[in-house]
């Protein structure tokens, strides 16, 4: 499996991803916001961070990068896009995900692990979570909390668009259990033909028993089984 | 403009310093000139008071690479990787500009690190406040949290542990000490001595400001009641740039473009330029004309003093400008050249073709003055009696006092706001009694400890200063590693009053003793004068960063209990050491007593004894005994491990409030394994380490003999109640 890292000025996850690619054999290139033309790839991933830090607004100049195009394209054709924290609210941004995500509701950062339930295990990203779905993964954003209308909520809610919910331990989606306020305490959102995944949690951190946990492990490996 | 007494005294300099600069140069300084020695003479930058004393300091041992004097200390952690570590204080400008000030300290110590060649793998904080009653307090807090965390979180670099602490000296100086690890190959380490004449001198991040003009004489003098009007000299931060700066420099670092670097802190453009050529035994030349202005007209005065943020010199080789002008403009970064080495031994500046300032470099820093200030002995208190009524005193009450007070509270409501995952590697996180942060790709982990304990160097700066080393590197004992060395972050109030100047030499000397005995030497920090509004001084306050490496991360141990049913041992001398302890302060309301006394031989035979033990694999989990004593210690290990534990007094020759919440040093709590008690014994006892059981783990609840039972769930509720009340966060 071949991978594209787009690093933006302001991004800060990309080594954290890249470890994890390389730990789970996914051939990786680094590619840098300003060139034009993406190499051939079965996986995009758009890294947490801050890209042009934060400024005008989450994600929204990163979505207007030379590169975007050439994702936009890859993404027509089918290919895996992966968007995680910053890079779910650039593919917010650009279009590829509907939805926005605003300032989590108590305004703060929030920085810890929770549990989420996998909504949708039929994807190529949660495949093997059926051997387990309510997971831990950490969160660490102040911009996550998942908006849409009544409308756009239903739809994803029907079409089983949502990915990940948050969740407590025992798996009960409620209000206690929301981090950020998003609406139905989405976590992360899948495009309709299910190859795009946006979310705010961070797999990337999670794949080592060191630290604290491997339930992010298992998206990388759902990646690799989609691709056999 | 001509120069009067007053602008003199503005500018923080005193008559017989003048009479010295013009003795120096030989003439009566311009208004630039004047500025540029007062951004050099200042306390903040020259340690004019406190030098002296900071030469007694231990500096040295088999690991250190680099000691004080440059940009941070560095130590050898072997494999051919280093660590970089420094702790800085930013308390004057985030009392006057919360957000800013703590934010601007983070990037300052951040720069620090990676001016060096090194990757900030962590960054630290020891935060302290006023009374949470202080009608400020809330405010500072709020103001202080969101600006660490507003700027760590965009670096991207992972905020592992802390302290924040809340007292009334601290109203109207608050404290934010931020620190900074930094890994680094041995052999890419960069330095700030500039070598060799006519290499070209580079200006490189973000453009120059009129923010924080005279930052670091403002951070050297004593607050009035207008210190709000000094806002202006407060930096504004900018992480986004910072971030890019962090790129650019470590991409220009892989080769060999750079001979000298050093980044723009405190007094800025003056500071680095003279730091960097004076190392060097060079001159410099700076063509202000080429200076990256954010503003339009902007003077030599206000471009040579501006503290904007994110900006750092370089000394290239030649012919290397146009490789590192492409990876600078990569990163959207100004890259500028400004000037050039030479042999003059003077600091020349030069602006619309006219010399504006031409200084002896020399005058700046050798000849700076030093004082040398008088002091006087604190006065220690006796040993006092015990108050009667302690005993009445249901012991379930003060524990659930002590735990929901605001410095005894979980902290976990600050470091949720501060990113602390980011890179992958955070094994330990905020809470622990040390972070340990993997040593990326391996299998080694380095373990981070900030600490300070002013209420004891308060009582006896000697016994204070000595508890504070001996508590970072207790801190380091019970997470499994070996202590290496420290940075430290000295805060006292005003040097040029006989009684803090005396807290300062004695707390030095304290710290002295202990970094000697425990062979810990200080590799870098800073020193904090002026920490007083309106003669009211803080508590002396010495920070200290500790770092120890694990060699193999599976000996890592962690504080929460494992497993039910394992016994709990104390180890080291339990002598019910009541005063300055939490309960007295938070329970009692005693502020005043002797500080607990502190053996180095008994403090370092402890150390090593656990560590035996954890490398042994005799305990399942480790957790130093501090402020709060036995019960405290054991509640947080409950909460953490969400186990609980039934104990006993196992003496009765001192009260059970004695024995529960005294702080004698040197102690620790261990669970271990009953398979594994003769062995433990063994080794304790070969030791000659006094060592009591006090009970063993259960299910759910901490139960006291017959005095009481408590759920684990409940105090857990309690400990984490005192935040969200604070900032009605329910």
């Amino acid at each position: 499996m071949k991978s594209s890292i787009i690093v933006f000025p302001g991004s800060n996850c990309d080594r954290d991803i890249a470890v994890a690619l390389e730990k789970f054999q996914i051939k990786n290139q680094m590619i840098w916001h300003d060139e034009t033309i993406l190499p051939k790839s079965d996986l995009v991933i758009l890294p947490g961070g801050f890209s042009y830090g934060d400024y005008l607004r989450t994600g929204c100049i990163a979505s207007k990068s030379r590169i975007i195009n050439d994702v936009i394209e890859h993404a027509k054709k089918g290919g895996l896009i992966l968007g995680i924290c910053n890079g779910f609210q650039i593919l917010i941004e650009t279009g590829l995900l509907p939805g926005v995500l605003l300032r989590n509701k108590k305004l703060r950062f929030v920085s810890k692990n929770v549990f989420l339930k996998v909504i949708n295990l039929n994807n190529k990203f949660c495949l093997n979570y059926k051997k387990k779905n309510t997971i831990e993964l950490p969160i660490a954003h102040i911009g996550g909390n998942y908006f849409a209308n009544n409308k756009l909520l239903q739809s994803l809610e029907d079409k089983n668009l949502i990915a990940f919910k948050y969740c407590d331990k025992k798996g009960n989606i409620n209000k206690n259990s929301n981090p950020n306020g998003s609406s139905n305490n989405i976590a992360g959102i899948l495009n309709n033909e299910k190859n795009i995944l946006g979310m705010m949690p961070h797999p990337e951190r999670l794949i080592d028993p060191l630290l604290s946990g491997e339930d992010g492990s298992i998206m990388f490996e759902s990646l690799l089984k989609s691709q056999l | 403009m001509k120069i009067t007494p007053e602008i003199i005294s503005k500018h923080g300099i005193k008559p017989e310093e003048y009479k010295k600069i013009i003795y120096l140069i030989g003439k009566e300084p311009n208004m630039l000139e004047l500025g540029i020695f007062s951004a050099m003479w200042n306390e903040h930058c020259s340690y004019k008071s406190s030098k002296k004393y900071l030469k007694k300091l231990p500096t040295k041992n088999k690991k250190v690479i680099q000691g004080p004097g440059e940009n941070a200390g560095v130590i050898d952690i072997g494999d051919n990787d280093a660590l970089v570590f420094k702790i800085e204080s930013h308390n004057h400008p985030s009392y006057i500009e919360p957000y800013q000030g703590a934010a601007t300290g983070v990037g300052g110590i951040l720069r620090d690190i990676f001016t060096m060649g090194a990757r900030p793998i962590a960054t630290l904080n020891s935060i302290h406040f006023g009374s949470h009653e202080h009608p400020k307090t809330k405010n500072l807090l709020n103001g202080v949290v969101l600006g660490i965390g507003g700027y760590g979180n965009c670096m991207g670099i992972p905020n592992v542990g802390g302290e924040v602490k809340f007292d009334h000296s601290y109203n109207e100086n608050i404290l934010v000490n931020a620190m900074a690890v930094g890994l680094v190959k041995k052999n890419k380490i960069f330095y700030s001595k500039a070598k060799g004449i006519d290499k070209p001198v580079i200006y490189v991040g973000s453009k120059t400001g009129r923010d924080g003009i005279h930052g670091a004489s403002m951070a050297s003098v004593e607050f009035d009641e207008n210190a709000e009007d000094k806002k202006p000299t407060v930096q504004v931060g900018d992480p986004f740039t910072e971030k890019l700066l962090l790129e650019a420099c470590l991409e220009l670092m892989k080769d060999d473009s750079i001979i000298s670097i050093q980044d723009m802190g405190a007094a800025g453009l003056i500071s680095s330029s003279v730091e960097m050529a004076s190392k060097g035994n060079l001159g410099i030349e700076i063509n202000l004309d080429k200076i990256p202005c954010r503003e339009e007209k902007m003077t030599p005065y206000e471009m040579m003093l501006s503290e904007s943020q994110e900006r750092m010199l370089l000394i290239l080789n030649s012919g290397k400008e146009e490789n590192a002008k492409k990876i600078f403009n990569k990163w959207d970064l100004d890259f500028s050249i400004i000037g050039k080495t030479t042999n003059s031994k003077n600091l020349v500046i030069n602006f619309n073709n006219k010399e504006v300032a031409n200084l002896p470099l020399n005058s700046l820093s050798a000849d700076a003055p030093i004082y040398d200030r008088k002091w006087k002995k604190n006065i220690i208190s006796k040993k006092l009696s015990l108050p009667k009524n302690i005993r009445s005193l249901k012991i379930s009450d003060c524990l659930k006092k002590i735990l929901m007070s605001p410095n005894n509270s979980d902290k976990s409501w600050v470091w949720e706001q501060y990113d602390h995952t980011v890179m992958g590697d955070t094994i330990q996180k905020p809470g622990g009694d040390a972070a340990v942060v993997r040593i990326h790709g391996t299998n080694k982990g380095v373990a981070i400890t900030v600490d300070s304990s002013a209420h004891y160097c308060l009582a006896n700066p000697v016994i204070g200063g000595k508890q504070v080393v001996c508590e970072a590197w207790r801190n380091l004992i019970s997470v499994g590693s070996d202590p290496i060395a420290i940075t430290n972050c000295l805060n006292f109030g005003n040097p040029e009053k006989d009684k803090i100047m005396g807290q300062f030499v004695e707390t030095i000397d304290g710290i002295s003793q202990a970094c000697t005995y425990l062979d810990f030497p200080v590799v870098s920090g800073n020193v904090s004068f002026y920490n007083e509004t309106q003669k009211k001084p803080i508590s002396p306050t010495p920070t200290i960063g500790g770092v120890g490496l694990i060699k193999n991360l599976d000996n890592m141990i962690t504080k929460n209990l494992k497993e039910i049913g394992s016994y709990v041992l104390v180890v080291g001398k339990t002598s019910g050491h009541v005063y300055q302890s939490e309960f007295f302060r938070e329970v009692m309301g005693i502020r005043h007593g002797p500080a607990p006394e502190i053996n180095l031989f008994n403090e370092k035979n402890n150390g090593l004894a656990i560590q035996t033990l954890i490398s042994k694999k005799f305990v399942n989990s480790v957790h130093d005994i501090s402020s709060g004593g036995i019960l405290l210690t054991l509640t947080e290990m409950c909460i953490s491990g969400q186990i609980g534990a039934k104990i006993k007094f196992p003496r009765n020759d001192i009260s059970p409030h004695e024995y529960l919440f005294g702080e004698d040093q040197s102690r620790y709590l261990i669970e271990i394994n009953e398979k594994n008690k003769n062995k433990v014994d063994n080794i304790l006892d070969k030791n000659g380490i006094h060592y009591e059981m006090i009970g063993r783990t259960q299910k759910d609840s901490l139960d006291l003999d017959e005095e009481f039972s408590i759920k684990i769930s409940d105090l857990n509720e309690l400990n984490t109640l005192w935040f969200k009340n604070y900032f009605m966060e329910n």
